[in-house]
């Protein structure tokens, strides 16, 4: 007897629609035999980590903030892996987003500076979010040089620059030594949307981007060349369409997002510039990107989950002494899952009998 | 101990978990497989190296715990592109989120205890030779077991009759499954044997090169590794010439930092990976005559019956 992989003749709708939730499903029956594993009662624990989270209002805000920047960053990453280049760097350029933000903050703190410099900071973080992605994406179209690990080695160095900016230069002089900026002033300060809340402006881009870009993959022709570049390159050549253009397209974007998300971080829920402002974004948001099935609505709902699995770890932590690196594991884990059952979209298991003879041409 | 032989006694330990991990990865991609799980499989193989060595007090059983850890995340990662079609890519990275995670929490338990580092092979009269001595008769085990693996698999790939089978399923695997041979099978151990070495590289870290274990502290090797395979343009004696590289970048940084010149440090922490970005672009561009990357490498297999 033996269980081989076929190709389905189309791919399955049902399973399309399903496959996330099974994914889910089956991370939550793992986790559950890892709390056992540990010495904690899975039920309690569970409620901890998906159930708590969402009973009182400042953790369903906290979740939206945190949603923020998982959800930019993903959708940008979702343009390209939909047309099957790997930028994998979303960390750096997140960083490197909000380094070039904060600049301007630094330059006009207590200065009487107007308005204007929450939107150029804005604008700064997604010009240089842009630049360090098309780093990568130049050395693979110029020189055939493998993105995916040019954007992975750019993350150390943005952290590295980051790193000595406010260990030197930017250092607030005021601060004990710490390694941060000062509090940036008001108006380089992203607003929040209700006073006293955490839920911030951010948000509300975020959302924005969400609809961008469904309106570019669902309507526009750019949208489609992507689609069809990743998909199918041959036919896209046939198509004229220019690959490596798009490529550098999609990099600039999913760079611009992810330095727009850098600096709404740094500049809203953070406040100040400081090493390790981000837990992991760039990288989980390509868990977001996948689980969303690199659809823009998948990728909101997606991200609002992987959002919830930050908070409920951190309650874990607090409430039941669960180590901060089991969200980590069950990120990887969800990962896993979701690639597996994505696979019985394309493919279907079939049991193969040894007692029946197959003639040749049945095959 | 002169300095000059200080400095090449460092750039070895810090080449040989690059080399170790790279030379697996090798195998792996020959076969026709992009696993860029590689620093999960090293960072989850530090902490289980970490910790039998902890438990037992001994580093060859730490060295083993390593071997087998990696070995079985690969097997995850075996599964997913082989018996489930999945994309090699995402399921690479996957494996690295995993690995991370699983270190931490595998390794909270060892942060901040110690133990007693790998053993120096120490032969009476020879490593006592001045310079030389010490660095070709007085490494640790490793060191040497990089180097032999390396010959060794040099030796497989081009003078067996399964390393040939190896490589040309790597180059076509349709031809290679219409000849009849077992496409996913090879390729599973290959997967497996990558596993291998990069769990084992991963535990060098905390067994040779620092004796403790702290979270994160593959910093990247395994990316490294991966970059070095292209370096090599997929040949093991190429290999041994890129890993000394990047150890010597490595540690030539780190005493630049000491002598005090000046540049802030984290721009010297920078140049390992800068340096990796600027190799992979030099050699990419070196290659007019088209990739010598296998040909069918990251590319999904279903055999049709």
């Amino acid at each position: 007897m033996q269980l081989v992989l076929e190709k389905r003749a189309e791919r399955s709708n049902t399973i399309a629609l399903v496959s996330p939730l099974i994914a889910i499903g089956l991370t939550i029956v793992t986790m559950s035999i890892l709390f056992a594993v540990l010495g904690k009662n899975p039920i309690s624990a569970l409620g901890v980590y998906f159930i708590d989270p969402l009973t009182d209002s400042y953790s369903l805000q906290e979740i939206a903030v945190k949603a923020t920047p998982l959800v930019m960053i993903a959708i940008g990453l979702s343009l390209c892996y939909l047309a099957n280049v790997w930028n994998i760097g979303a960390e750096g350029q997140f960083l490197i987003g909000a380094v070039a933000g904060s600049w301007l903050a630094v330059k006009t703190q207590g200065t009487d500076a107007g308005h204007w410099v929450l939107p150029a900071m804005l604008l700064l973080g997604a010009v240089a979010g842009a630049l360090y992605a098309l780093i990568p994406a130049l050395c693979k179209v110029r020189f055939g040089a493998s993105e995916i690990l040019v954007s992975l080695m750019l993350v150390y160095v943005a952290d590295l620059f980051l790193d000595y900016l406010v260990r030197g230069p930017w250092r607030d002089p005021a601060g004990f030594n710490f390694p941060t900026t000062a509090e940036f002033d008001p108006v380089a300060t992203v607003p929040v949307l209700i006073e006293g809340g955490r839920l911030h402006l951010g948000a509300v881009i975020t959302l924005l981007v969400v609809a961008a870009a469904a309106v570019l993959l669902g309507r526009t022709i750019k949208g489609f060349e992507i689609r069809v570049v990743g998909a199918a390159p041959r036919a896209a050549r046939f198509g004229g369409f220019n690959s490596n253009q798009l490529i550098l397209l999609t990099f600039a974007i999913s760079g611009a997002l992810a330095g727009v998300a850098g600096i709404i971080e740094v500049a809203g829920p953070v406040g100040h510039l400081q090493p390790g402002i981000s837990p992991g974004y760039g990288f989980t948001a390509i868990i977001v990107a996948f689980l969303g099935r690199l659809n823009p609505l998948g990728i909101l709902i997606a991200g609002l989950f992987l959002a919830l699995t930050f908070i409920g770890g951190e309650q874990a932590q607090i409430a039941m002494k669960i180590p901060l690196d089991v969200t980590k594991v069950f990120q990887g884990i969800l990962l896993f899952y979701v690639l597996a059952c994505d696979s019985l979209i394309l493919y279907r298991f079939r049991l193969i009998l040894p007692s029946r003879k197959v003639s040749s041409g049945a095959a | 101990m002169g300095l000059l032989e200080a400095i090449i006694l460092s750039v070895l330990a810090a080449s040989t978990p690059l080399l170790i991990a790279a030379t697996g990865e090798l195998v792996t991609e020959r076969a026709g497989v992009l696993n860029l799980g590689v620093e999960g499989m090293m960072i989850v193989g530090a902490a289980c190296g970490f910790g039998g060595a902890w438990l037992t007090g001994s580093t060859v059983i730490g060295a083993l715990c390593g071997v087998v850890a990696g070995t079985l995340l690969s097997l995850i990662f075996a599964t997913m592109t082989l018996g489930l079609a999945v994309n090699q890519v995402a399921t690479g990275l996957a494996l690295t989120i995993l690995g991370i995670g699983l270190s931490g929490l595998i390794g909270a338990g060892f942060v901040g205890e110690k133990i007693t580092p790998a053993p120096h092979l120490y032969v009476p009269g020879l490593t006592d030779i001045p310079l030389a001595g010490r660095i070709l008769f007085g490494e640790d085990a490793f060191i040497y077991f990089s180097l032999a693996l390396v010959i060794g698999i040099w030796l497989f790939l081009y003078r067996t009759r399964t390393g040939l089978v190896l490589r040309a399923i790597g180059d076509n695997h349709v031809s290679a499954h219409a000849l009849g041979y077992p496409v996913l099978r090879i390729r599973m151990f290959a997967v497996m044997f990558g596993g291998a070495c990069a769990g084992l590289a991963g535990a060098y870290l905390p067994l040779a090169y620092t004796p403790f274990f702290i979270p994160g502290m593959t910093a990247g090797r395994g990316w490294i590794a991966l970059a070095l395979v292209v370096f090599s343009s997929w040949r093991p004696a190429r290999l041994v010439a890129g890993a000394y590289l990047f150890g010597a970048v490595t540690i030539l940084q780190l005493h630049a930092q000491g002598a005090g010149l000046g540049i802030p440090s984290q721009f010297m922490s920078a140049l390992p990976y800068l340096a990796t970005v600027i190799v992979l672009v030099l050699i990419s561009r070196a290659r007019t005559g088209g990739s010598t990357a296998p040909a069918a490498l990251g590319a999904v297999f279903v055999p049709d019956r």
